[in-house]
């Protein structure tokens, strides 16, 4: 059968989901905010709360989150996306409310204000996208930075007697009460974005439960900061990134209910 | 049952990250020789292998790439 038979409109299995506005990602090639980005409007779109949903982006690369995804957006401060969250889901109960952050914004100017929302058992979604660096700002060193790690601010590598360890931040927040589902994912091959979906979605429908935070840790690339191609930055994650933050749930309230 | 698929993509948005390349299991998809306007190496099809799973799509960080599947 000829290839442009099967190119019909009743053949169609996979396109882009209209909530994906027609802007072309600032990205850079690879990035796996991408990914997370078409994961979220998918979820959203199966779920039918497009008018129900409210995202709060970050300051880093995915602050013009809302350039993309055709959902109400705010954007909060440098950090400040969950306690602007928590305002939003207070004042709109029955909203969808998610929070999309990276590691320098969530673990190192925002670590107040995450751990706070999380004690506090917020009904929020948090997605969090630890690529280990700074990408926005030119490849520096963050708090989830591996040691040994190379960055425009530790070309040595990072030394924990200079620059401390990394911050694993899920682990810690499972220990408090208010959290209800923290889960750790990633999206670099086909089944894992499908898992790291399954988890978004998950997250979102606790949001309205009233049972607390939940978090989705998606470990990223940064295939600019880190010098590498895009395939190979998706091998270096998994050879040296996946030791540190391993894939899996930490934490799910609900799983024996 | 067998599945015989075929994509398209919107060259002009492709980026050519090739992590679609990398995920593709029967190599139906590589990156052409030809640039876009903006200069980026598209992905393309190739050959007639592609069974039409999506895993190119689903990886794609730009959304560019739609697929089509039919049963044979």
């Amino acid at each position: 059968m000829n290839i442009e038979d099967i190119k019909k409109p009743e053949n169609l299995v996979y396109s882009k989901t209209p909530l994906l506005t027609d802007a072309v990602m600032h990205y850079c090639p690879g990035c796996s905010h991408g990914v997370v980005h078409k994961l979220v409007a998918e979820v959203i779109e199966e779920m039918g709360i497009q008018d129900k949903t409210v995202g709060i982006s970050p300051v880093g690369c995915s602050v013009f989150a809302y350039n993309y995804i055709d959902i109400d957006w705010q954007q909060a401060a440098h950090g400040r996306a969950p306690a602007l969250a928590t305002a939003v889901k207070r004042l709109n109960p029955e909203k969808y409310v998610f929070t999309y952050q990276g590691d320098g914004d969530l673990c190192s100017i925002g670590t107040a204000e995450i751990i706070h929302a999380c004690a506090r058992g917020e009904n929020i979604l948090v997605i969090f996208i630890n690529n280990g660096i700074y990408g926005m700002t030119g490849g520096q060193m963050a708090p989830t930075t591996l040691l040994g790690m190379k960055t425009s601010t530790t070309p040595y590598g990072r030394d924990a007697k200079l620059n401390g360890f990394p911050m694993v931040i899920a682990p810690m927040i499972a220990e408090l009460d208010g959290t209800a589902y923290i889960t750790r994912q990633s999206v670099h091959t086909a089944a894992a974005a499908r898992k790291a979906k399954a988890a978004i979605r998950k997250g979102l429908e606790y949001s309205v439960k009233g049972v607390g935070l939940s978090f989705v840790e998606i470990v990223a690339t940064c295939n600019s900061g880190w010098k590498l191609s895009p395939v190979e930055a998706n091998r270096w994650m998994v050879e040296n990134m996946f030791p540190k933050y391993p894939i899996g749930d930490i934490k799910d309230v609900l799983k024996d209910k | 049952m067998a599945f015989k698929g075929a994509i398209d993509i919107d060259k002009e948005k492709c980026k050519g990250c090739a992590v679609c390349v990398a995920n593709c299991p029967t190599a139906s998809i590589q990156l052409s020789k030809m640039v876009n306007n903006k200069g980026y190496h598209y992905a393309e099809m190739v050959g007639e292998g592609c069974i039409g799973c999506s895993s190119c799509a689903i990886v794609c960080p730009d959304s560019v790439i739609s697929v089509y599947r039919i049963k044979i």
